[in-house]
């Protein structure tokens, strides 16, 4: 069986698969980072997205040896060690933008990507075309669009996280 | 205290592990020595299978076992039990024909399963069941339910003539054909209600574990764990209950579809017993779409007869409802009496008749899909009302406010058997059209007319019913199970509480929400309240969440069991205050000898009672929890008013939905956040209904939607902001006053939107335009109209 | 899906090594329909032969020609300031692939191996005359689209990079997305360069792409919405599915090439 390194919320692993084996199973399966879902087999949801070098992309869309060498982030990587959420996870949460929270790990990555590659700023309509690779059957999007305004607020330096 | 109580937006406990990526999805637990189920679906919509040769599948590497519906019946495996039953019209019983766990002899529609391989690897149990061979011989299949009734049309079941499980009615006929006689209009509306694929995001999943004493564990995707722990143990695999738990843990939504007792628990458990190793099945999203019970598919057509000054007189409706291949769970529930019994609506319609006719046909069995049976209801009214609106020349917000049940009608006696609480439709209505600006309305139509856009508004005035029910009445209605729900308060001695509940939240918050209640109600810190959920083994008993119930059932079961732990408590008080019971009151977590200021706090009266040194032991038994099954007085009504803007583009018939507002009486809000974000996720799924969600089946059962490839879910640019507004009657008859937000989103969206979408081509002559309204089907009437405009 | 046998190759000519000794090993680009049709099993591929490291990606510009390496993401086009102004309906064709995660992993080369009937990147590579060149050749885009998934690559044979000709004077891509997969259900890119005035339409065909002759010439005449407005495509040869009829789809490609002719100016 193939082996393949990576790093993983930048953790080294070296972990052996079969060439078959998605990226997102080699991270639920293999490693146990069952944050990342799996919500449909035609690539469609979004619900596995992860990083890849920092770009968001669906780890059910890609072949775990695919990722040989590269830098993964998945939900479990971003809240700070202690215990402090990353400025989106605060905004999905002051503003209610997750029920069933199965889409929300692979919504919450796009998320940042969106934001991160959107310094000069979004709008409502960017948020949601943004979006068109996530699925959520909960919320209607809404509080979801919201959130992410918001934080790219405080990614932005715009406004300081809400005190907790 | 009051800052996380009733009615405050207390934000969500759950979200900090589902933000962390530590939530608990049944296909996020794996056991030692699991093996992998993966199942051989019929690719037939309707064969007999002549035979099956599973040799090469049994001798695949990793596989450990393959067994058909043969080997299940061979060890006594029983059938899916069906929850409600129907009578006929004579009063004969439904017809309910077997429905077997794997297939037996022949499969009836696409997705039904007749073989599971189990091997050591997802993979391998996938390779080998490509392995069996089938030998099929096709029969003529029906999908439609007008082709299924019609004489000659293939039979599903062989026992079932004509397909037609029950021809069922309500209603004085007699009184509807008086008023019909002498009405001055009559308004006729022919209209379909399009199937629905629920499509929750977490794809169905089991995992289930037998130990060496035959004690069984099930994890499973559902919405009420009891539920399924008696369908399966009691019906299906003949197991006792005290040696099976059945845990519910994070479900990734339900939407009704993870009510329903699916084959594959049945199957893993079973399969689990004989290997003596777990076994975990999770589907495949390919799965999720020709296994997943699905949603709506009626045919109908309705009259509506008004007197001269719009007074409506009488409706009569006759609907053919699409059951499936099987009757799933509560299937036969929905087209009756949770469609035809809502068809007064927030109207005064003094006489209504409806006969329902539910057809068997070649597809993926029909059950409860957010809403069951009131959206269908609602959408057939509301459209009526709308189409009586237009050909009687009177304003629609006018007739709808002609004939509104007045607030000081209540309680309402409807002609279908309900008899409403309260309710107030003026309110709702007046406050969703400020909230709309619904009298500048016509200028936004004339700007967007300059910028060659069709736009449109549309109002639906509607009602639910929901808290399902009296159990002695659901027992009436055909239900074979009561309908209360459980709660066990455990005051523990330092005076915090745990919280064991029947309902099951899956997306819902209940875990904020019922400790914000328990938090109000007992006086304790919000962070000392615990909810504990879905797990058998943990809670005493429950009959699950489905129907917008478990404020307004489980929520008034906790109420119950927090008033007999006051009322314990304050016997306990008494005693350690030397007064007597009656003179003790209790209020925000004190017990207080009333008029004085002798006081012991609840954690104080826990402690004693745990530590019961100074304690009436003769009279009272030492700790603090009780246990209540609360069973509900009559359904809730939740109603109120939404109102859809859209705008259409007549080069391409795109339908964009420009505004959307809500305004709802859902009775006590709790946590206004958690309400807002039901309307909106349901009020999406409705604009999903009316705009884009399509189950299609060609005419011989084959699903042509069958991924999200080709079945359309809403995403974020195919909706607008939806602003939501609550103006609350309370529930006259339980505790909190509640009457429940989960499924009005999606019962009152769809016509608003259809509504708006006639009004938009009200040029052209449009009297209606049946979901989805897909950007064709809206270009094919704005062509089909335009020569006769042309020739104007 | 099946199991295979996987490769990395360092060099392009053990690439073509691999491919061209099994006709059943199938080269491996940015994965986002080779994968997905993997997990459905509808291919069952010997080797996968991963083009990753092959130095393939990358976008340069000449005064004659703007030339994209194969392995390019969509998102690296979409966002590339040169090729926004060099060919803006080419990036902006390229950010209405698939989604996001989509446009960082998919790439011009997969794209174009696959001749999907729905896929964006046939329209603009037939609007604009572009070259796709191999390992062995060059291939005018008149000759390479070949019918549905049907493309003029031999076996064994790999993209290297795409050369679109430059000066162009004119460029835009309007797409009416499938609902449901968001594929083009009718896309139309037009544009005015070395090659001539040219108009190509994907998702709609039968046979995929293929460009609208009298489109082209009335264009030619005039550049503007107006003088298209008349011309249909015969439904005839058009695809008809749930999402839409032939004759829906010849109305939308009317309407999609004017709105086009409009946006490029």
């Amino acid at each position: 069986m193939p082996q393949v390194s990576l790093k993983v919320n930048g953790k080294k692993v070296t972990v052996e698969v079969e060439p078959r084996t998605l990226l997102v199973e080699l991270l639920r399966e293999k490693l146990g980072l069952t944050g990342t879902h799996i919500g449909c087999d035609t690539s469609q949801c979004g619900a596995c997205t992860v990083h890849l070098n920092g770009d968001s992309v669906k780890s059910c869309t890609m072949l775990a040896v695919q990722a040989e060498g590269a830098e993964v982030l998945t939900i479990e990587g971003l809240a700070r060690p202690d215990g402090t959420l990353h400025p989106m996870q605060e905004m999905f949460r002051e503003h209610h933008a997750l029920q069933c929270g199965y889409c929300t790990p692979g919504m919450v990555m796009s998320a940042i990507d969106l934001v991160n590659k959107h310094p000069e700023g979004l709008t409502e309509e960017q948020i949601r075309e943004g979006l068109e690779g996530n699925l959520c059957r909960c919320t209607g999007y809404h509080n979801i669009v919201k959130a992410i305004a918001a934080a790219w607020e405080i990614m932005h330096g715009k406004k300081a996280a809400r005190a907790a | 205290m009051a800052k996380e109580g009733i009615g405050a937006a207390v934000r969500r406990r759950e979200d900090s592990r589902f933000l962390t990526g530590q939530g608990h999805y049944v296909d996020d637990f794996n056991r030692p020595g699991q093996l992998y189920a993966y199942i051989r679906r019929s690719d037939r919509p309707h064969a007999r299978i002549r035979g099956i040769d599973v040799s090469a599948a049994r001798n695949a590497p990793g596989v450990v076992a393959v067994y058909t519906g043969e080997d299940l019946a061979a060890d006594g495996v029983g059938g899916l039990p069906c929850g409600w039953q129907i009578h006929n019209k004579d009063g004969s019983p439904m017809a309910e024909p077997p429905h077997p766990v794997l297939a037996l002899g022949k499969v009836r529609h696409i997705g039904d399963p007749i073989a599971v391989v189990i091997a050591e690897s997802k993979a391998q149990a996938k390779d080998a069941a490509e392995l069996i061979a089938i030998d099929f011989e096709d029969l003529p299949a029906v999908a439609d339910v007008r082709a299924a009734t019609a004489p000659g049309a293939p039979r599903v079941h062989d026992d079932v003539p004509g397909n037609v499980c029950y021809d069922w009615h309500i209603g004085d006929l007699a009184a509807v054909e008086a008023a019909f006689a002498r009405a001055k209009h009559v308004v006729r509306l022919d209209l379909v209600n399009n199937r629905l694929i629920p499509n929750a995001m977490e794809p169905r999943a089991a995992l289930a574990e037998c130990d060496v004493t035959g004690n069984y564990t099930l994890y499973t995707t559902s919405q009420n764990p009891h539920v399924i722990r008696l369908l399966m143990g009691a019906f299906v695999l003949h197991l006792p209950e005290h040696r099976l738990r059945v845990v519910a843990p994070d479900v990734g939504g339900g939407f009704g579809s993870k009510i329903y007792h699916y084959a594959e628990e049945a199957i893993v458990t079973w399969a689990a017993g004989k290997l003596r190793r777990p076994v975990k099945w999770t589907a495949e999203r390919s799965e999720s779409f020709i296994s997943d019970a699905q949603g709506r598919d009626h045919v109908s057509h309705a009259e509506l007869a008004l007197d001269e000054e719009g007074n409506f007189l009488a409706l009569r409706v006759s609907t053919l409802a699409n059951l499936g291949a099987y009757l799933s769970t509560f299937a036969p529930s929905v087209p009756t009496y949770l469609y035809a019994t809502l068809l007064a609506g927030v109207y005064k319609t003094p006489a209504i008749y409806a006969e329902v006719k539910a057809v068997f046909t070649n597809t993926v069995p029909v059950d409860a899909y957010r809403g069951a049976g009131r959206p269908e209801a609602a959408y057939l009214l509301e459209r009526l009302v709308d189409v009586a609106a237009m050909e009687t020349g009177i304003d629609r917000i006018a007739l709808r406010r002609k004939n509104f049940i007045p607030p000081e009608a209540f309680p309402y006696q409807t002609p279908v058997a309900l008899q409403y609480d309260s309710g107030n439709y003026e309110m709702t209505l007046r406050e969703a059209l400020k909230a709309a600006d619904y009298e500048g309305f016509e200028a936004r139509r004339a700007e967007a007319r300059r910028r060659g856009k069709l736009r449109g508004i549309g109002i639906s005035t509607y009602l639910e019913a929901c808290g399902i029910a009296p159990s002695k009445v659901v027992g009436q209605l055909g239900a074979r199970a009561g309908l209360y729900e459980v709660a066990t308060i455990r005051v523990h001695p330092t005076g915090s509480v745990t919280v064991y509940t029947g309902a099951h939240s899956h997306g819902q918050g209940h875990e904020t929400t019922f400790a914000q209640i328990v938090a109000d109600h007992l006086g304790v810190p919000y962070e000392q309240v615990e909810i504990v959920h879905g797990d058998t083994a943990q809670v005493p008993f429950g009959m699950g969440t489905y129907g917008s119930r478990s404020l307004a059932v489980g929520g008034s079961a906790m109420v119950k069991a927090m008033d007999k732990i006051i009322a314990k408590g304050k016997k306990i008080a008494a005693y350690l205050l030397e007064a007597s019971a009656e003179d003790i009151e209790f209020a925000d977590g004190v017990f207080r000898v009333a008029g004085t200021d002798k006081t012991k706090t609840l954690g104080e009266i826990a402690f004693a009672a745990y530590v019961p040194h100074n304690y009436p032991i003769e009279e009272l038994e030492p700790g603090l929890e009780e246990t209540a099954f609360y069973d509900p007085k009559n359904f809730t009504f939740p109603g109120g008013c939404h109102v859809c803007e859209v705008e259409i583009d007549p080069e391409t018939g795109v339908t964009r939905v420009v505004n959307f507002v809500a305004v709802d009486d859902v009775g006590r809000v709790i946590n206004p956040l958690i309400v807002e974000g039901q309307v909106q996720g349901g009020v999406a799924q409705g604009i999903g209904q009316a705009l884009l969600e399509h189950a299609v089946y060609d005419a011989n059962g084959q699903l042509l939607s069958g991924s999200f490839m080709d079945y359309t879910m809403p995403r974020a640019d195919n909706l607008p902001s939806i602003t939501v507004g609550t103006e609350s009657t309370m529930c006259t008859h339980n505790p909190l006053g509640a009457k429940g937000c989960g499924e009005v989103g999606a019962i009152g969206s769809p016509p608003a939107v259809i509504n708006a979408i006639v009004d938009a081509l009200k040029e052209f002559g449009v009297k209606h335009v049946d979901m989805p309204a897909t950007p064709e089907k809206i270009w094919s009437i704005i062509e089909a109209h335009r020569p006769r405009l042309a020739a104007e | 899906m099946y199991n295979f046998a996987y490769h990395k190759p360092a060099s392009l000519a053990d690439a073509v090594k691999i491919l061209s000794a099994d006709p059943e090993a199938r080269p491996l680009a940015g994965g986002q329909t080779l994968i997905p049709v993997l997990k459905q099993r509808l291919n069952k591929p010997s080797q996968l032969v991963d083009l990753a490291a092959l130095g393939l990606a990358g976008i340069k510009v000449s005064p004659t020609a703007l030339t994209i390496g194969a392995m390019t993401p969509h998102a690296a086009v979409a966002r590339s300031a040169e090729v926004r102004k060099a060919i803006p309906g080419l990036a902006d064709l390229a950010s209405w692939i698939g989604d996001e995660q989509v446009r960082h992993r998919g790439t011009i080369g997969g794209s174009l191996a696959n001749n999907d009937p729905s896929a964006c990147y046939p329209a603009a590579v037939l609007a604009l005359g572009a070259t796709i060149k191999t390992d062995r050749r060059e291939i005018a885009a008149d000759d390479f689209f070949q019918g549905m998934f049907t493309t003029a690559l031999e076996p064994g044979e790999i993209i290297t990079e795409v050369a679109f000709p430059l000066p162009v004077e004119k460029s835009a891509y309007e797409k009416f997305r499938q609902p449901a997969s968001r594929y083009a259900m009718v896309g139309v890119f037009v544009a005015k360069g070395p090659k001539g005035v040219r108009v190509a339409v994907t998702g709609a065909g039968q046979n995929g792409v293929f460009r609208v002759p009298e489109m082209e010439d009335a264009l030619a005449k005039s550049w503007s919405p107006d003088s298209i407005a008349a011309i249909k495509v015969s439904p005839d040869g058009l695809v008809s599915d749930i999402h839409g009829s032939a004759a829906y789809r010849s109305h939308l490609i009317t309407v999609m090439a004017k709105r086009a002719v409009a946006k490029a100016g």
